[in-house]
């Protein structure tokens, strides 16, 4: 068991744990955070994504050990309480999830996408889900999710 | 009205609906929301027929005991079953209330109107309200399932693309997911399951359990089931894997391995010819000759191999041991099912077993969720007093849960001279799709529960006969929909296969109709007719008639439009020739690494009286590529030593980056009673697929998948 000074979503919290866990334990089990989901545990799907230091990262393997200087913010941290980020609301109004459990990772992976690209487009948002894996068929509706988030930021809003 | 058997089951006014403190309405429905969004269409249902803001209807968790038992979520009845019965407990409702309301202010209750709850009369300006009359009270009225329903003109929500429940959990992270659950004193379990179905735990270095103990790891063994719980899931996770390497394992004679085309082929069988849609008890006709009239007869053999569910989130289940009751969370599709399964393995009364539902990943047939429970329940009887979360691995969830079984379909027609079918053969070989922990005689509820087998009184899995009823099982929409004289129609039901099977989403309709579509294309060939002209000369059905033509009308099948080098395939069916109707229409290009991309799709479909459009569309929609990714991508792979498609890298689904452009059309047919969509789109997919294939290379797959290797193949042959 060490001491660990975690930055997430803003604020530090102070954790013990063996150095080994992979983050996506602390974060679910110690700080409450369920946003990222294990789907595999062996960087695979996704469903684990968070963003380390302004980039996407898989949870379920690397020890949290490995960001205990890191800024790292989960899907909860992605906008204020009882808001939404603008791909979160993209994907609510496109409904862009079936059963939703590969979302958290989607919404997460497209928002590192969009922060760091320099002319975001449809090719490059799908290439961001490479690695992401949806089982429920909702793609069609995520496409559109995305196609609105770009068309958004073509009017600037 | 068509009887319903879960109003028949449950006729109760108050099983399922209350008005509720709170000024809202609670619904509860006995089949579950599994990413199909039935709670959006029930609440867009009630609110419609009570005159409420949808955001007043409650719809409440589903769990034994309070909830209407209506079997299992599956073979797409939601809305048939649930919403129709949801339907009719609201306007059943309605008219009760407004009758009470009549009597209150003393007026005709034809004068009455509903505001959101709120009931005025044109006749006086008094009102009431739902909650004043009935808020906490019981209805003690059964269900009028001939209640008049509003008028479609009056319906305000119906109809309408809503904004599904949960969403908003969902998009923000918020527990949601019964993996997300805890309970204060929770242990984190986790299963060592053994190398494959047959090995047996031979021995157990006693001193790795004793280590673990010491360290405050709880092992739980029974027979050759191994579990270890603990405070710590990384702690649980890390104690299975010390614990698995401690474990000595008597293999015995391992999977049968061999060709699983050949098993089918070979292994001994009952067959059933199928009338109507169902097996009957009936020797089997011979195949004869074409009849006279005929020009020409065509064969061909078509195969799908093993698949399976593979949830994108490994089952759980919550289970705690209290008192001599049990409490179970659970991710199942019928909970009712479930609990009579678990009384009877534990030798428990089933109202000491109470099962609450949470949502776990989409599931898409029977997968690992009632194993899981099962396991969590054995680990917490062992651990009386302490809640205990149970997960399983992505390994075990792919190597462990019952998959879809292969199948092979011979198919034989002849055409007349002029071009139409005049005789049709269709003989489809599979193992069985009826899996689920169903109660029945000698323990076969429990024998189907996973874990069973592996207790130190260990219940051999059963050996299940023939499913008889109309389009189940192995011959789900093995009947074809379209007129054709002199069908022979056989159901071969295989023993002795290699893997662990259940009901997969659409059972056999996928692999059934995957081979009569590409048939009728090959057929149409032959007769040198266009693929869509050679469906509708053989469909009188005016609906099914319908969907081909506003399909065929988005995206034209002939590929007159198509740009060079790509092809373009129709396929169509209804969902058991009595749910929904969907045509398919796909644009493929293939590489020069013989990878098959998809590049458009047209859907039209016809679900009945359309109540959540956004729903239905992510219905038909998300069939279809679930479909996409079985028919380029997957099959199980084994070996003697146990399943090898472990993971996501050796079992590879479709991507993002192989997606097609939808266009979907909703077939409105009015108020027509409501037809389930959610398997409407397998089999269609799977056969367009192919037959753009067809037309883009010349080559005719008809074994699935349609890997890169297997392109490949064809081209060589
Ligand atoms: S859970 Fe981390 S990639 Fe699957
Ligand atoms: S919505 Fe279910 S896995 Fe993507």
């Amino acid at each position: 068991m060490e001491r660990f000074a975690l930055t997430v979503n803003g604020a530090v919290r102070e954790i013990e744990a063996d150095p080994a866990t992979p983050l996506v334990y602390v974060l679910r089990n110690r700080l409450g955070l369920v946003g990222a989901k294990l789907g595999c545990g062996l960087e695979q799907c996704g469903a684990c994504a968070v963003i380390a230091d302004g980039e996407k990262v898989l949870s379920c393997v690397r020890a949290v050990s490995e960001f205990s200087g890191s800024e790292i913010v989960t899907l909860e941290g992605l906008a204020g309480d009882g808001e939404y980020s603008p791909v979160q609301r993209a994907f609510l109004e496109t409904g862009a999830a079936q059963c939703g459990y590969c979302t958290g990772g989607l919404i997460v992976a497209l928002t590192a996408y969009l922060e760091t690209a320099p002319e975001p487009d449809r090719q490059g948002a799908i290439a961001a889900l490479d690695g992401h894996l949806c089982r429920c068929g909702a793609h069609a509706d995520v496409l559109r999710a995305i196609d609105r988030l770009l068309a958004e930021g073509e009017d600037g809003a | 009205m068509a009887p319903n058997p879960s109003l028949e089951k449950n006729p109760s006014l108050d099983r399922w609906l209350a008005i509720g403190p709170g000024e809202t309405v609670a619904v509860r429905s006995g089949k579950v929301d599994i990413g199909q969004r039935i709670s959006t269409a029930v609440a867009m249902l009630v609110a419609d027929e009570l005159d409420i803001d949808p955001a007043r209807v409650e719809t409440v968790r589903t769990e034994t005991g309070l909830s209407p038992d209506e079997g299992i979520t599956s073979g797409s009845y939601s809305m048939t079953q649930t919403g129709e019965a949801v339907r009719r407990a609201a306007a059943t409702a309605r008219r009760h209330l407004l009758d009470r309301a009549a009597r209150l202010l003393d007026v005709d209750p034809a004068t009455l109107e509903v505001d959101d709850g709120t009931i005025q009369s044109r006749a006086t300006n008094r009102q009431t309200s739902y909650w004043e009359l009935a808020a906490g009270e019981p209805f003690g009225i059964d269900v009028d399932a001939d209640a008049p329903l509003k008028p479609r003109a009056a319906l305000r929500h119906v109809g309408t693309p809503a904004t599904a429940r949960d969403m908003a959990d969902i998009v923000r992270g918020s527990p949601h997911f019964l993996p997300d659950m805890s309970r204060p004193g929770m242990l984190h379990a986790r299963m060592v399951r053994p190398p494959h179905y047959h090995a047996r735990l031979e021995a157990l270095d006693p001193a790795v359990p004793d280590r673990l103990a010491g360290e405050g790891v709880r092992v739980v063994r029974d027979g050759s089931f191994l579990a270890v719980a603990a405070e710590d899931e990384f702690q649980a996770a890390k104690a299975a894997q010390r614990l698995a390497a401690a474990a000595v394992w008597d293999k015995g004679d391992g999977l049968a391995t061999g060709d699983i085309y050949e098993s089918l082929r070979r292994n001994q069988r009952v067959s059933l010819p199928v009338v109507d849609g169902a097996p009957v008890e009936a020797p089997v006709p011979p195949q004869g000759d074409p009849p006279d009239g005929a020009a020409v007869t065509l064969e061909a053999r078509y195969e799908r191999p093993y698949q399976m569910h593979a949830s994108l989130g490994p089952s759980a289940a919550m289970a705690e041991f209290d008192d001599g009751r049990l409490t179970i969370l659970s991710h199942s599709q019928g909970i009712y099912f479930l609990r009579a399964a678990l009384a009877e393995t534990f030798a428990m009364a089933p109202g000491a077993i109470r099962i609450v539902h949470a949502p776990g990943a989409g599931c898409y047939g029977h997968n690992g969720a009632d194993d899981a429970a099962l396991d969590a329940a054995i680990v917490a009887r062992a651990l009386p007093g302490t809640p205990v979360l149970l997960k399983w691995t992505r390994e075990e969830e792919h190597a462990w849960e019952p998959y879809g079984t292969c199948m092979s379909m011979d198919l034989r027609a002849s055409l007349d001279p002029g071009g139409k079918i005049v005789a049709w053969s269709h003989e489809s070989f599979g193992d069985t799709f009826m899996m689920r922990p169903r109660p029945g005689p000698d323990r076969i509820g429990p024998a189907r529960l996973l874990s069973t087998r592996f207790l130190d009184e260990p219940l051999d899995p059963p050996v299940m006969g023939p499913a008889m009823g109309p389009h189940i099982g192995i011959h789900r929409n093995l009947d074809p929909l379209y007129d054709l004289p002199g069908k022979r129609l056989v159901k071969h039901l295989v023993r002795g296969m290699p893997l662990r099977v259940s009901a997969l989403r659409s059972l056999g309709a996928y692999a059934n109709v995957f081979a009569i579509e590409s048939f009728m294309d090959e057929l149409a060939a032959e007769a040198g007719v266009d693929p869509v002209a050679f469906r509708l000369d053989h469909l009188s059905d005016p609906r099914g008639r319908a969907v081909i033509e506003a399909a065929a009308e988005r995206l034209d099948p002939s590929g007159a439009d198509c740009p060079e080098g790509r092809g373009r395939g129709i396929a169509f069916s209804r969902y058991k020739n009595i749910a929904a109707y969907a045509a398919v229409v796909i644009e493929v290009s293939v590489t020069d690494a013989a990878e098959i991309r998809l590049e458009r799709c047209a859907i039209a479909a016809d679900a009945g009286e359309i109540v959540d459009r956004a729903g239905l569309a992510a219905q038909l929609e998300g069939g279809a590529v679930q479909a996409a990714s079985w028919t380029l991508h997957e099959a199980v792979a084994f070996d003697r030593d146990g399943i090898t498609s472990r993971d996501w890298e050796s079992y590879p689904i479709l991507g993002f980056d192989n997606v097609p452009e939808f266009e979907t059309v909703l077939v409105d047919p009015g108020r027509e009673p409501f037809l389930g969509a959610g398997e409407a789109t397998a089999g269609p997919t799977a056969a367009a697929i192919a037959n753009a294939v067809h037309a883009a290379t010349g080559l005719r797959l008809r074994r699935i998948p349609f890997t890169p290797d297997a392109v490949r193949a064809a081209a060589l042959a």
